[in-house]
């Protein structure tokens, strides 16, 4: 293929993965600043990205600083790959960096992410990116960035189980499902950006290295490889992740993050792997859900 | 008898700072001794300075003169320069006071206001009160009211509950200050037995009673107030 | 007469008094560049000891309380603590950690606003757990429970355990805040007009609860307070204020009865007779 090279030479005027070489310099300083402490913010000079905050600008400048003319990358959003968001940014690196982009979990060395980390277990040497809205965990119950800082320093955490607490008096469980707080390597509670908690168990011993940039919040932190995640909770209301009452109506996979997808204006609904590559995958190697019918002539269409 | 406290040469005045800083003279050269057992009365024309007396030794006026010394916890000390803690300290062990007027605390019911220099020094509640019900028995106090905030008692029922609140303690010395103003007859008479009851007990007791009765049926002594006025040792 | 606790809790045990202060306050200046806040304050505060710290709006109590409290680092003069160990330490040499460790522990503040000290968005419960929760206590059973508790001790109803104190009366968000700092059982209470904003007979229940817990807990207490009324009250000796310094220290009903400064006596004179 070389469609790369020439979109490259059309973007003549940008730099290698949009960003201009200080910028990629200074944002590294921050990354390898967060790996060496894992779990604390990072303040950092945020710049603007040709995308609105929201959409992932956090993300792209950490994603544009690591990337290299090698990485494979794959861009999910909420575990999808076909979304615009991920589309958007997937087609980004391909002008900006020319490099090679994929669907596939375990091809991809960079993966970033909006909300979900893939079903299919990391390995060494990937590098999970997550887009990252407000990093500070104790924003909810404490707005002076003075004070939560100080907070964070002197290890005062006792507001976090507060914030579960009240989860627990008022919906009689710990009802946060996502961006559930954590503790990282016994040191700094941290938000896990709004993924699933579901996903909260992946993070912790991982063997990828996982990155997380806040455009907007200008903050980036890390969690290395290896390092232990804990996430909160009371003795007597231990963490529990996400169950599902079934398998997903395509792949029939289990001990999946699923996601409810209506199906007319009668109430009809059927749930689905958010992780589109994981579910192609299974549906590839022959695994049937309850909706996906038995011919694999229905399973193309179904597709198309 | 044993002597328990000793007022030797103690003086009063008002500064009034308000009106120029005219000096206002109330008593000097107060010398007397209380011993145990016995009822010191203080006597002289009203606005003699006996009120005045009475306070200083509790420690609510303070002293520009002179020392007050009190046998506390076995040895003397002196209320007029004792610290505000040691003051305290004397109030919840040794010294007792009955004012003539009762010092309503909102919400505070007329039981707990009589129960409290007991409680203050570690008496189990309910005993306390136990205490308090027999006194407010014998003070003929409407066992309906007992519960109830004093604040708004007839002068009477509050001075009875003043009393009961004075007499609960077995303090050494106790000061009381015309604790039968507001009383009928058949009361002041529970308060004159209450009276020798402390006597027979060793305590020193001393108080103005403009009431000739009552001052004729409790006194052993009478120390009189006009040979200290300020006025005439100041003349 | 109505002098207030002292002492009575250790007293009930059979414990002799302790022969230490649990706050000794030396030479405390905080000046405002020219202005003075507070200027060479002394003073020692005893455990069970209620001291009430009076004066007119700008005499420099506030500045003065939240100087001991660690709030506000005075300009010269030292504060020393005695730490539950029975250590003595100097609250602004200690690290921020420690005295704010102190500060959520041993220490209550309770703040005139209740708006101010307790966290409105979120429930009674939460508010008087989060101090246990601050120190490490992870059983959510165990931390409603003491909530409930503390509720009750300062007369809010069981039911009201998951409101936020938003939704309750001035009377009762007192009442809160005051159990939120009690919860952790400190030795030592800061309040800055504890009393002040509430109409009267609020005002008197809460008097009449602080009462009791003072001398049911042995709490020391310091009060700032402009109301000659709430000092005799509580406090069982006191300091009057004029333009940062002290103009007059001592037992309450004594300075209160016998007023020697000219400024105190203005002071006990403009007191309404009601």
């Amino acid at each position: 293929m070389n469609a790369p090279d020439t979109q490259t030479q059309n973007l003549a005027s940008y730099n290698f993965a949009y960003l201009d070489e200080q910028t990629k310099r200074m944002i590294r300083r921050a990354i390898l600043k967060g790996i060496a402490i894992p779990g604390y913010q990072v303040p950092f000079a945020s710049r603007e990205m040709p995308m609105p905050y929201g959409w992932g600008t956090g993300g792209v400048q950490v994603t544009a600083a690591i990337i290299g003319r090698d990485d494979v990358l794959k861009v999910i959003d909420q575990g999808a790959d076909d979304t615009t968001n991920a589309v958007s940014i997937r087609a980004f690196f391909a002008k900006t960096a020319g490099v090679a982009t994929t669907t596939s979990t375990p091809d991809a060395s960079i993966i970033q992410t909006r909300h979900r980390i893939p079903e299919t277990p990391l390995h060494a040497g990937q590098v999970l990116v997550y887009q990252v809205p407000i990093p500070e965990p104790l924003r909810f119950l404490e707005p002076r960035e003075t004070e939560t800082r100080k907070m964070h320093a002197l290890e005062e955490y006792g507001l976090m189980h507060v914030k579960l607490y009240e989860d627990i008096a008022r919906n009689g469980r710990i009802a946060t499902t996502y961006a559930y707080p954590v503790k990282v390597e016994g040191r700094y509670v941290m938000d896990p950006s709004p993924t699933p908690k579901f996903d909260n168990p992946k993070m912790h011993q991982s063997e990828a290295l996982q990155l997380f940039g806040a455009g907007r919040e200008k903050r980036i932190y890390a969690i290395p490889p290896h390092t232990d995640v804990v996430s909160l909770d009371f003795e007597d209301h231990p963490f529990e992740i996400q169950h599902f009452d079934q398998p997903c109506a395509l792949c029939g996979g289990e001990q999946v993050y699923l996601d409810e997808v209506v199906l007319d204006d009668h109430g009809g609904r059927m749930f689905v792997c958010s992780d589109t590559h994981h579910c192609e995958s299974r549906r590839a190697d022959g695994h049937r859900g309850a909706l996906l019918g038995d011919e694999p002539g229905q399973d193309k269409e179904a597709m198309a | 008898m044993i002597t328990l406290l000793v007022a030797s040469e103690v003086k009063k005045t008002f500064i009034m700072h308000m009106r120029g800083g005219v000096e206002l003279p109330v008593v000097a050269n107060v010398s007397f001794s209380l011993k145990a057992g016995s009822c010191a009365v203080l006597g002289g024309p009203s606005g003699v300075g006996k009120s005045s007396i009475l306070k200083m030794l509790y420690g609510n006026y303070g002293c520009d003169g002179g020392q007050i010394l009190v046998e506390h916890h076995g040895r003397h000390v002196d209320i007029a320069s004792a610290s505000p803690r040691l003051v305290l300290e004397i109030r919840r062990d040794t010294i007792g006071y009955v004012s003539q007027f009762l010092r309503a605390v909102p919400r505070v019911s007329a039981l707990d206001v009589a129960a409290e220099p007991l409680m203050i020094r570690g008496v189990e509640r309910e005993a306390a009160h136990q205490q308090a019900r027999d006194l407010f028995a014998e003070l003929n106090l409407p066992e309906k009211l007992w519960s109830l905030p004093p604040a708004t008692f007839s002068g009477g029922e509050q001075q009875r509950v003043n009393i009961a609140r004075g007499f609960i303690t077995d303090h050494p010395v106790l000061l009381l200050d015309e604790p039968t103003a507001s009383l009928d007859a058949a009361n002041r008479e529970v308060v004159i037995g209450l009276i020798a009851r402390k006597k027979a007990e060793g305590v020193a007791l001393l108080g103005i009673f403009h009431d000739l009765d009552v001052r004729n049926a409790v006194a052993d002594h009478v120390i009189d107030v006009s040979a200290f006025a300020a006025g005439k040792a100041a003349a | 007469m109505s002098h207030s606790s002292t002492l009575e809790a250790l007293a009930a045990a059979g414990i002799p008094a302790p022969v230490k202060p649990l706050l000794t306050v030396e030479g405390l200046t905080r000046v405002y560049g020219k202005r003075i806040g507070c200027a060479d304050v002394s003073f020692e505060l005893w455990p069970g000891e209620v001291l009430a710290i009076v004066g007119e709006s700008g005499s420099g109590k506030t500045t003065l309380l939240n100087c001991i409290s660690s709030r506000l680092t005075p300009t010269c003069g030292t504060v020393h603590y005695r730490m539950r160990d029975g250590a003595i330490s100097e609250i602004y040499k200690m690290t921020e950690a420690e005295r704010r460790h102190l500060m959520r522990t041993d220490w209550g503040f309770v703040h005139q606003n209740p708006i101010d000290g307790l966290r409105m968005t979120v429930s009674a419960g939460a508010n008087v757990g989060e101090r246990l929760m601050a120190v490490g206590n992870r059983h959510y059973g165990n931390i409603r429970g003491a909530a409930i508790e503390w509720l009750a001790r300062v007369e809010i109803d069981e039911d009201r355990v998951d409101d936020q104190p938003r939704t309750f009366s001035g009377g009762m968000r007192q009442r809160l805040q005051i159990a939120r700092n009690l919860v952790t059982e400190p030795r030592l209470v800061f309040m800055d007009e504890p009393t002040g904003g509430l109409d009267v007979s609020v005002q008197a229940r809460l008097l009449d609860l602080l009462r009791g817990l003072v001398s049911d807990l042995g709490l020391a207490v310091v009060v700032v307070t402009h109301d000659l009324a709430v000092a005799r009250l509580l406090s069982d000796r006191m300091i009057v204020m004029k333009e940062g310094r002290v103009i007059e220290a001592g037992l309450t009903d004594r300075v209160l009865d016998d007023p020697r400064a000219p400024y105190t006596q203005l002071l006990v004179s403009s007191i309404l007779q009601v």
